[in-house]
């Protein structure tokens, strides 16, 4: 019997680089969303408090698409992951003068 | 971060154009240890719906498009950039409830009556407790 480790590559907004030793991808192991985000954030602890809140949750802010596909469409951090896939960390922005 | 007249002209520009509404778009350039510089532009709609004159919004699909823009071009997303019609050119609440990464340039023009008017720069506290004022330096723009 063989266990096959899936290395998902991330790709790392320009700003988070700080925190991945200016790495604009990181190659992370886990089979589900959720287990590569949990990964690369022990791997780069530094990372943590950019992508998640106080309560643990991803940011209302950040997007994560897997290839081209956003997890929200798909079973969010559950979203299970196969060799080859990629993920993106996406901001969405948003602002203005008024409340 | 550092850029060119010609950019923040630029930018002040696409403010007036969108007046009352507010513009939106993307600063393209690189991310060095002097601080961001910024090379290029990458104007995107504005698609708040509705109340367009006191807000923005920038979809991810918006992002992904200038983000493939700016490798195209060898290029990074440095920061983003906006107008305040007939507001000062300072974050609001809304802009630090709504901000995104520290490292970020966010530039933010003011257009009074329907001209541009200051034009400043901000960049997130790493706690992500407040927007710190950002200098804006000019140089000649590099021969390509």
């Amino acid at each position: 019997m063989s266990t096959t480790i899936t290395q998902t590559t991330v790709f790392i907004p320009t700003p988070l680089r700080a925190y991945t030793d200016k790495n604009a991808r990181v190659s992370v192991e886990g089979s589900t969303v959720g287990e590569v985000l949990s990964n690369l954030v022990t791997q780069y602890p530094s990372l943590k408090q950019h992508l998640y809140d106080e309560k643990g949750n991803l940011r209302q802010f950040v997007n994560i698409f897997r290839n081209d596909e956003d997890i929200r469409h798909l079973e969010r951090e559950n979203t299970p992951l196969r060799a080859g896939d990629e993920l993106s960390i996406v901001p969405s922005i948003a602002g203005g003068c008024g409340a | 971060m550092i850029t060119t007249q010609d950019l923040l002209d630029a930018i002040g520009a696409h403010g007036e154009r969108t007046y009352p509404e507010e513009c939106c778009g993307f600063l393209l350039g690189e991310m060095g240890p002097e601080g961001n510089r910024v090379v290029a532009l990458h104007p995107v709609e504005n698609r708040q719906e509705g109340n367009r004159e006191r807000r923005y919004v920038i979809t991810p699909a918006d992002y992904n498009t200038a983000d493939r823009a700016a490798r195209a071009q060898g290029l990074d997303i440095v920061g983003i950039y906006h107008s305040h019609p007939d507001h000062p050119a300072r974050p609001s609440e809304t802009d630090l409830a709504e901000a995104t990464f520290p490292g970020y340039t966010y530039v933010i023009v003011s257009v009074k009556q329907g001209r541009a008017a200051d034009l400043t720069a901000w960049t997130l506290a790493p706690d992500r407790s407040r927007f710190e004022s950002e200098p804006i330096i000019t140089a000649a723009a590099q021969p390509a």
